[in-house]
């Protein structure tokens, strides 16, 4: 907040106590970020396959390749943490959870549930592959 | 606007050092930010190093006895030492909360002590208010009525009086308002968890009459709508209030009136 008084701001993130809520909160914008980003990826192997084979093996080869795997699993955990926490938010705006104990046993949950989803998605994705 | 470091003048440096505990068993240091518009320099912390058994158990006995006994330019507000004035507000051990309410013995280590966060520093742990007030005038915090004015008092029933608990008990420290990452970074347009908390303890009295107008008035992309429920509010209430629950009412009647 810019005062123009010359008076100086206090500390704020330098001094404030670390807390998981707020590492949760800001993981919901960046996890949004991030899909956004990934959807530009899904584009491109779409407009691949549609312009023919060639176009479709090269964006196969780079989506199985090491950083293709590493990007797809990023954003499935993106993803499964993006949706646990939206269905959070929806709870919020429904009114409920807001005594402090539920606030972090919710985010205890959508931290868990995102992991336990990517890992379950990337087992059954493995094995069809 | 999200700023993640501060301003060049207001990067903070290491001060001076005092020893008053006199090899003391029980000595502990407390570190707080110092301030002064006097001498145009930066934010410094002064460590003072003091004898425990020489003063209660607050955090507040600690900065009185300081300012008494060691060095009386260290500046601060205060006034009913018991919790129910708000002046002591600050940011103690990294979490904000009133002095005269936090046990020194509940800190490990030394004592951090800083202004509420993200504010102009008047001088040491004395915070410029003048914007979350005006803020707070901005939500009319009074009754408003438009029938005539009855022959006593406009009578509530037990029942709508129930509705003030956990609002009315606020004491306006901003314990809050400056916990809220949302509120540091928009508090120019964000009115933050107090003020709606407030605005909400008019919103449901039976007694007001405008409540729409009340509503109207929040119903802004800024205003309300910055609260994304990060719960540090909550957290920091040295009363024990829920100023989150409060927006989220404030939202559910938004949607509600549509």
């Amino acid at each position: 907040m810019a005062n123009g008084s010359g008076r100086p701001l206090s500390p704020h993130l330098q001094v404030y106590k670390f807390e998981w809520t707020m590492a949760l909160s800001i993981t919901h914008r960046i996890t949004g970020v991030g899909l956004a980003v990934g959807t530009l990826l899904l584009t491109w192997w779409l407009v691949a396959a549609a312009a023919g084979p060639e176009s479709f093996a090269r964006a196969q080869k780079f989506i199985g390749s090491g950083l293709g795997l590493l990007l797809m699993f990023g954003w499935t955990w993106a993803l499964f943490y993006h949706l646990a926490s939206g269905i959070r938010h929806l709870v919020w705006d429904a009114g409920y959870s807001f005594e402090l104990k539920e606030a972090e046993l919710g985010g205890k949950i959508v931290a868990g549930a995102s992991l336990g989803l990517t890992i379950l998605a990337w087992i059954i994705g493995l094995a069809v592959w | 606007m999200v700023e993640f470091n501060l301003p060049a003048n207001s990067k903070v440096g290491v001060g001076k050092t005092i020893n008053a505990a006199n090899g003391a068993k029980r000595a502990k240091s407390f570190k707080i930010y110092r301030w002064t518009p006097d001498d145009g320099q930066n934010p410094r912390v002064d460590t003072y190093i003091v004898d425990l058994d020489k003063f209660g158990p607050m955090v507040l006995d600690a900065i009185i006895y300081i300012k008494n006994n060691i060095d009386s330019t260290l500046t601060f507000r205060r006034s009913c030492r018991e919790g129910i004035c708000g002046s002591c507000a600050m940011n103690i051990d990294g979490l904000n909360t009133l002095a005269c309410l936090k046990a020194i013995e509940d800190i490990k280590g030394d004592v951090k002590i800083y202004p509420l966060p993200h504010m102009p520093v008047v001088k040491d742990l004395v915070p410029d208010l003048k914007h979350i007030y005006a803020q707070l005038a901005s939500i009319k915090p009074w009754l408003q009525t438009q029938s005539p004015a009855p022959s006593r008092e406009r009578l509530q029933s037990p029942e709508d009086r129930a509705k003030l608990d956990g609002l009315y008990e606020c004491i306006l420290c901003f314990c809050c308002s400056t916990s809220c990452p949302s509120y540091w970074w928009n508090g120019d347009r964000y009115l933050g968890p107090s003020i709606l908390l407030q605005a909400y303890r008019w919103i449901v009295d039976s007694r007001d009459e405008m409540t729409g107008e009340r509503l109207d008035n929040l119903e802004d992309p800024f205003r309300l709508y910055r609260c994304h429920t990060i719960m540090n509010c909550t957290k920091a209430c040295p009363k024990g209030l829920n100023p989150a629950k409060a927006i989220a009412e404030i939202k559910k009647l938004m949607v509600q009136r549509r």
